[in-house]
């Protein structure tokens, strides 16, 4: 079983196990998709306060959720990349850098479409949305890094280092942001507050948060099995693979 | 040598060439004082709003200042090859590392902190909040130095380095000047700001203990490949 494991660091193992993967997953993660954004957008209840604007929480949970695995994702794969300078997690720690920019871009932005009709205003300084805000400039800094250097294992070891550096901080960064906004803001509307949600509602949206990690682990193989064929195009595998 | 004599020595050096380039410790002060003259050029020159915003203002241009300092921290010694001569040195770099840290500060946010009650006087912060002011970037350019050098290590031969190292290294300093603002807001408004002090404190105890691992490896990624 840790055989499978030890396989996935070496690139031509990766692909040969996600060429035999990837279909399931795609399937997987957009039927989870589909389904969830069907039943959300149309068959849930509407909510009592909000009407229907609540419906954008669908994407703009999944994509937060995921823009902090992402970041984690990317940071293990740093470490790994430094103490046992396994290729795939280099290959993994490059991937995932803009692929968790995005995810966090995209949660900023629903959230902004989420907050004008429901609370007038298209952006809030609060606890989470500015957490996001810095989460998403730390991601940015690591793709700038990873880019500035011309050698590109040089950058990758450099963006390991920064994601690392992030990750003691994210917790840090986190928290001073909550207290910062309990200082600032006596909470009269509590955006943070958290109502509990009705069964009917919770349900596409839990599909869907699944359907999005899928998506997410589809993302990462698709543009890691890219980076693989760049890298490895000398290689006699990649040039059988081409004929 | 001994370890302390090595980084007495590492000290002495960087203090000495600073001295000699006076241009390059004033130059980021100067850069404060001057963000310092825009901001009432923008907002406005009235007693009222300047001192409401004073205190995080206070801090965002030491903060700025502190980050320009640590711009070419390790620049030169890559370029002309000491600092391959002191990541092969006997003595362990962590210490080195932390002593030219120490030399930095020194230099620019200890500077900082000795000038911020000019600017607050400038963009009057009321006078009650002078001495957590001094105190907090006192306490706050540790972490404010240690965390710009890790950029700086970072971004030590990348070509126009200067953009890419704020864009690095500011998010990281959303804590401290959370705290610090906070802190000399506090004070500003009478109430008791030991507690943010206390934290400002912590965050640079443990940037300054963390932080020359982080740029140890940084340097040695760069030094080895060069």
């Amino acid at each position: 079983m840790w055989q499978f494991f030890h396989k996935l660091g070496s690139p031509r193992w990766f692909y040969q196990i996600s060429s035999s993967l990837l279909p399931w997953l795609g399937v997987l993660s957009a039927a989870l998709i589909i389904t969830a954004t069907v039943w959300g957008l149309a068959f849930a209840p509407m909510d009592f306060k909000q009407g229907n604007s609540f419906r954008i929480i669908y994407i703009h949970v999944p994509s937060a959720f995921l823009a902090l695995a992402g970041y984690y994702t990317m940071a293990i794969a740093g470490a790994v990349y430094l103490i046992w300078r396994m290729k795939m997690a280099e290959i993994v720690l490059r991937v995932a850098a803009p692929i968790g920019a995005v995810m966090t871009f995209l949660a900023l932005i629903t959230g902004a479409i989420w907050g004008k009709p429901t609370w007038g205003a298209w952006w809030v300084w609060d606890a989470r949305i500015t957490s996001m805000l810095v989460l998403f400039f730390l991601y940015m800094g690591v793709v700038a890094l990873a880019g500035s250097y011309q050698r590109a294992d040089l950058g990758s070891k450099a963006a390991a280092i920064l994601a690392l550096v992030g990750t003691v901080n994210i917790p840090i960064i986190y928290k001073s942001v909550d207290w910062w906004y309990s200082l600032h803001q006596p909470a009269t509307i509590k955006f943070t507050s958290k109502p509990s949600i009705h069964p009917d509602m919770l349900w596409p949206l839990l599909l869907m948060i699944v359907g999005f990690y899928l998506l997410y682990a589809v993302l990462i193989m698709l543009h890691a099995r890219a980076e693989i064929v760049q890298r490895e195009q000398r290689t006699r595998w990649i040039q059988e693979l081409a004929k | 040598m001994s370890l302390a004599s090595a980084c007495w020595q590492m000290l002495r050096r960087d203090l000495t060439l600073l001295a000699r380039r006076k241009m390059d410790v004033l130059n980021p002060l100067l850069f404060g004082f001057l963000v310092a003259l825009l901001f009432p050029l923008g907002l406005g020159p009235a007693p009222a709003s300047l001192a409401l915003v004073a205190p995080g203002l206070l801090w965002i241009i030491a903060l700025l200042s502190c980050l320009w300092a640590t711009d070419g921290v390790f620049d030169e010694d890559f370029h002309d090859g000491s600092l391959a001569l002191i990541l092969l040195s006997p003595q362990p770099a962590y210490f080195l590392i932390m002593a030219r840290l120490m030399a930095h500060w020194l230099a620019s946010g200890f500077i900082v902190a000795l000038v911020s009650p000019v600017l607050a006087l400038m963009l009057y912060l009321p006078s009650e909040a002078m001495g957590v002011l001094f105190l907090s970037l006192l306490l706050g350019s540790a972490s404010l130095v240690c965390i710009g050098a890790v950029g700086a290590a970072l971004t030590v031969n990348v070509r126009n380095g200067g953009v890419l190292l704020s864009l690095i290294v500011l998010p990281l300093y959303v804590p401290v000047i959370i705290f610090g603002s906070a802190a000399v807001q506090a004070a500003a408004q009478l109430q008791d700001s030991t507690a943010y002090l206390a934290i400002l404190a912590a965050m640079s105890l443990l940037a300054i203990v963390l932080v020359p691992l982080a740029i140890t490896a940084a340097l040695r990624i760069n030094v080895d490949a060069a």
